[in-house]
């Protein structure tokens, strides 16, 4: 029984991996087909950095990713710390809003969100595209934020404020230093969503800001393309020291 | 106590802030996407009055309908290969040892932080005529064409699963984690066997678990457009190729916005029954 | 004749090389309430986990009405638990948590009805029987795992700790209620417990467990009054040890030395030898607090006193040293009676009330058996 279930479990996990790996392995292949192995070369990584549409794709993600992620760490943290600890009219509402964001398909936000856009006359391109992705990365960082908040003892904002401090004072001098790996948790994680996104970016991306996930979309919709392999990897490598970073914060936290 | 917003501007401001946010960026749109739905289309301004349900109608035009039970269909069958995969894998990750358990929980979170695109172009490296699962099954002698497996619905649904499967399993696992086992032992002492103990007790404990897990499937596997685009060719689409075509291509806003109120009543269902079953456990409902 | 129900024969269990239960014998009779008492880590809940089929020992054999059962099962053994912490399926009413036992031997639905209304009317939750288990109190969940038990007549009911969780009030009418139960059901209940007062109370038998051995079986007064060893002595109730020594044999009468009184006993069971050490056992009630003037008894000072509403329990330092632990009860006549800290008082009791124990090697008790007495009387 435990080694049947052993043995099942592998199975899964190499199953999910295989794909992964074989992305790897390929990205390193010389072969312009792309099925066969035709010995170790970097020669798709060294196209891929002299394509220029494509590293400037590169750039602007990462910019849209930095802003996005920082914005809605700001934002989710606060709505956090509102939910946590004030008691509001329509708090349960807002809770509800925040949980529908994460649930629904994004496909839905991405035309809820398109339609307004264009209603406002609003250009699309970085401001449309930072606006879609702070709120889809929200719900993300209050959830983070909350979790952290749920294991607080909640005599430290009383006894700070017993000994004189203000309201802000004591968000400032006692909840933020207590939530600040959950903080770096969240953005970690939004940078990362907001770097992978290609649903909602579809809908309010313009020429004028052409970002990464939507570069590739174009590239392998159509027949194989051995660059995808290089740049693939490099954005699981790149995936993975975000992840360990963030498991390494939190768990660092908890002791 | 209720202070006013002389004495908490800090509050106040908070406030305005998240809920302005909230209700600017996602409930106006979204009763936008409901207002889309009932007017009609217009070349130029995308919607124009009258008020009409024509949008609604139209999702029953047999062309269409036909897609969306295609979608359905392929939707349904990953969800189900999903939890057929999941929930044993979900109670053997369960009875792995604590240590472990944090490595294994992680190489199930890499996926969810790793680009999806990539992961789909991975998988056609692997089906296409002449990619490595073809030639390995040719190798072996199991086959001596190619198979056709890249464009077909078996690719869409494999390439759903391979995304979504992490999406079942956390929700399952985090329902077996929370069994308690006296409870498997109460069962067994009231005369229960393993399979009576199954169906009495194990099943109706992780039903939250499964629901979740459907919920977090089955509407990603409706919308996620770029699978099919990758994987599956022109016949194989989803409800979300449909509502990208309507709004990006066709310019068909009432209709675009109509297939995607059914992906959000959809979504209202799965919760409501999510909800209920939470409620049965007494557990609050989220 | 009392006839034996369940027969437990050299069981021995280990788990990853700690020795749980040990060679351990143990005959339950038909219709008795007996308890397993023991600290923590004693292998009372796996001896109860063997009769429930829940492990299963790597030697001996477990019988009941002699028949072997060692490997069955536990869906198929005419036994029923109540778990500690009461183990209700949480998506099923009172009433289905209560039927489920019944469904498993597939009765007609309308005896399924009958008897389960049976059981919740002998726990008094007739009213609750369309609740969840999480809609009720503690106390009220409590009932409905012993009426999910009882509604299947078992020949036996395993109880594992079921009144740890609750309040101290509830415990006790609890207690009463379970003692109810067992007298109008007459079955023979096997009661866990790590609490000693608790033991005492209900059962018509007590087994002391410790280290996976049995260190005495017999009736709350047995156990109490002439405790088998040092270890059941320190571990039920609260008890004075003296030093003693023999200074003549004559016949079944001894004389012994305590702290340079001589005082004639009744020769003890056990084998004994001219100056042999022993140990003079009296509980805290059998003390003999007298005045500073009285001739009999040691002399000492209060060091500690302690009101307790019924009993005045002081603590009284001797003159080397020793702490001696005094519990008396108020005399109607003297209602002020009390004692100040440091007041000088002699310290006695009345011959034939204290129980001799031979001195062990393995003396004295270890902290952790310590705590696990201390434990025990909170």
């Amino acid at each position: 029984m435990r080694w049947l279930s052993r043995s099942y479990l592998a199975l899964v996990y190499l199953l999910l991996y295989v794909p992964i790996i074989v992305l790897v392995v390929f990205s390193f292949n010389d072969s312009r087909t792309g099925y066969s192995w035709g010995g170790l070369s970097l020669r798709w990584y060294e196209s891929l950095f002299n394509n220029h549409a494509m590293v400037q794709a590169m750039w602007n993600s990462l910019w849209l990713a930095l802003t996005a992620a920082t914005v809605s760490t700001l934002i989710g943290a606060l709505t956090a710390l509102a939910l946590h600890r004030y008691r509001f009219r329509g708090k349960k509402v807002l809770n509800g809003m925040l949980f529908v964001v994460m649930m629904s398909p994004e496909i839905v936000l991405a035309i809820s969100l398109l339609g307004l856009f264009l209603l406002l006359g609003l250009q699309l391109g970085y401001v449309s595209l930072l606006l879609a992705h702070v709120t889809f990365c929200l719900p993300f960082v209050v959830i983070t934020v909350m979790a952290r908040l749920a294991g607080f003892d909640e005599r430290l904002p009383e006894a700070a404020r017993d000994l004189g401090a203000s309201d802000f004072t004591m968000t400032r001098t006692v909840l933020i230093p207590v939530i600040m790996p959950a903080l770096m948790a969240g953005w970690l994680l939004g940078f990362t969503l907001s770097m992978d996104d290609v649903v909602v970016s579809t809908f309010v991306s313009g020429p004028s800001y052409e970002i990464l996930p939507l570069r590739i979309y174009s590239m392998v919709r159509v027949g194989l393309k051995p660059e995808v392999n290089a740049l693939g990897t490099l954005l699981l490598v790149f995936s993975l020291v975000m992840l360990m970073m963030s498991q390494w914060i939190l768990s660092r936290s908890k002791q | 106590m209720m202070l006013s917003i002389k004495q908490q501007p800090f509050r106040a401001a908070v406030l305005v802030l998240v809920w302005g946010w909230l209700l600017f960026l996602v409930l106006a749109p979204n009763m936008l996407v409901v207002g889309a739905s009932v007017m009609t289309r217009d070349p130029s301004t995308f919607i124009a009055l009258p008020l009409n349900l024509d949008a609604y109608r139209q999702l029953f035009n047999p062309l269409y309908l036909e897609v969306f039970l295609h979608s359905l269909y392929m939707a349904v069958m990953t969800t189900l290969i999903c939890l057929l995969i999941g929930y044993p894998f979900a109670w053997a990750l369960s009875h792995v040892e604590k240590r472990r358990q944090m490595l294994l929980i992680f190489l199930l979170i890499v996926p969810f932080w790793t680009n999806s695109l990539v992961r789909t172009y991975a998988l056609k490296l692997i089906l296409a005529t002449n990619g490595l699962l073809n030639s390995a099954l040719m190798s072996l002698g199991v086959i001596e064409e190619p198979a056709q497996l890249l464009y077909t619905e078996g690719a869409v649904v494999v390439g759903l699963v391979y995304l979504l499967l992490p999406f079942m399993i956390l929700p399952l696992y985090s329902v077996f984690e929370d069994l308690r086992q006296d409870v498997l032992l109460a069962s067994h002492d009231l005369g229960a066997g393993r399979f009576a103990t199954f169906t009495n007790v194990i099943i109706p404990l992780t039903l939250p678990g499964v629901l979740a897990g459907v919920m977090l499937v089955l509407l990603p596997a409706m919308g996620l457009f770029f699978v099919p685009d990758i994987l599956g060719g022109s016949r194989n689409l989803l409800v979300g190729n449909v509502i990208k075509n309507q709004f990006l291509d066709a310019r068909n806003w009432p209709f675009g916005a109509a297939a995607s109120i059914v992906l959000t009543f959809t979504m209202a269902l799965l919760m409501f029954a999510h909800r209920l079953s939470k409620r049965r456990l007494g557990e609050e409902g989220a | 004749m009392k006839q034996t129900l369940l027969f437990l024969s050299n069981l021995s269990k280990q788990f990853g090389g700690k020795t749980v239960l040990d060679s351990l014998d143990l005959e339950i009779y038909d219709g008795e309430f007996i308890t397993l008492l023991g600290p923590s880590g004693c292998g009372k809940t796996t001896l109860l986990r063997m009769m429930a089929g829940f492990d299963l020992p790597d030697h001996g054999i477990v019988t009941l009405s002699g028949v072997d059962i060692t490997q069955t099962p536990p869906e198929q053994r005419p036994l029923n638990t109540v778990f500690q912490n009461y183990a209700l399926f949480p998506h099923m009413s009172v009433f289905d948590n209560v039927a489920y036992g019944l469904k498993m031997e597939k009765r007609p639905k309308a005896e399924i009805r009958d008897r389960v209304d049976e059981a919740l009317a002998m726990v008094q939750l007739e009213d609750f029987a369309k609740r969840k288990p999480h809609q009720l109190s503690g106390g009220q969940q409590q009932r409905v795992a012993i009426a999910r038990a009882v509604v299947k007549r078992p020949k036996m009911l395993l109880l594992d700790e079921p009144l740890s969780a609750l309040d101290y009030k509830l415990r006790r009418t609890m207690q009463v209620e379970l003692k109810r139960l067992q007298r109008e059901l007459g079955i023979t209940f096997v009661f866990v417990t790590h609490d000693q007062e608790e033991a005492l109370s209900m059962s018509d038998r007590i087994v002391v467990l410790k280290d996976g051995r049995v260190q005495q079986l017999g009736t709350p007064r047995e156990v109490y009054e002439r405790p088998a060893n040092v270890f059941t002595a320190r571990f039920v109730g609260q008890t004075n040890f003296f030093p003693g020594r023999v200074t003549r044999i004559e016949g079944d009468r001894i004389s012994v030395d305590v702290f340079g009184l001589n005082r004639e006993l009744s020769k003890p069971p056990f084998r004994i030898a001219m100056n042999q050490s022993l140990h003079v056992l009296l509980r805290p009630e059998d003390i003999r607090v007298l005045a500073p003037d009285d001739t009999d008894g040691v002399a000492g000072k209060i060091v500690e006193r302690n009101y307790k509403g019924s009993t005045l329990d002081s603590v009284i330092e001797l003159e080397d040293g020793i702490q001696v632990m005094a519990s008396e009860f108020f005399d109607e006549d003297d209602p002020a009676f009390d004692y100040s800290i440091g007041e000088r008082v002699r310290v006695s009791w009345v011959d034939g009330w204290e129980w001799l124990l031979a001195e062990e090697s393995d003396e004295p008790l270890t902290d952790e058996e310590e705590l696990a007495a201390d434990d025990a009387e909170h």
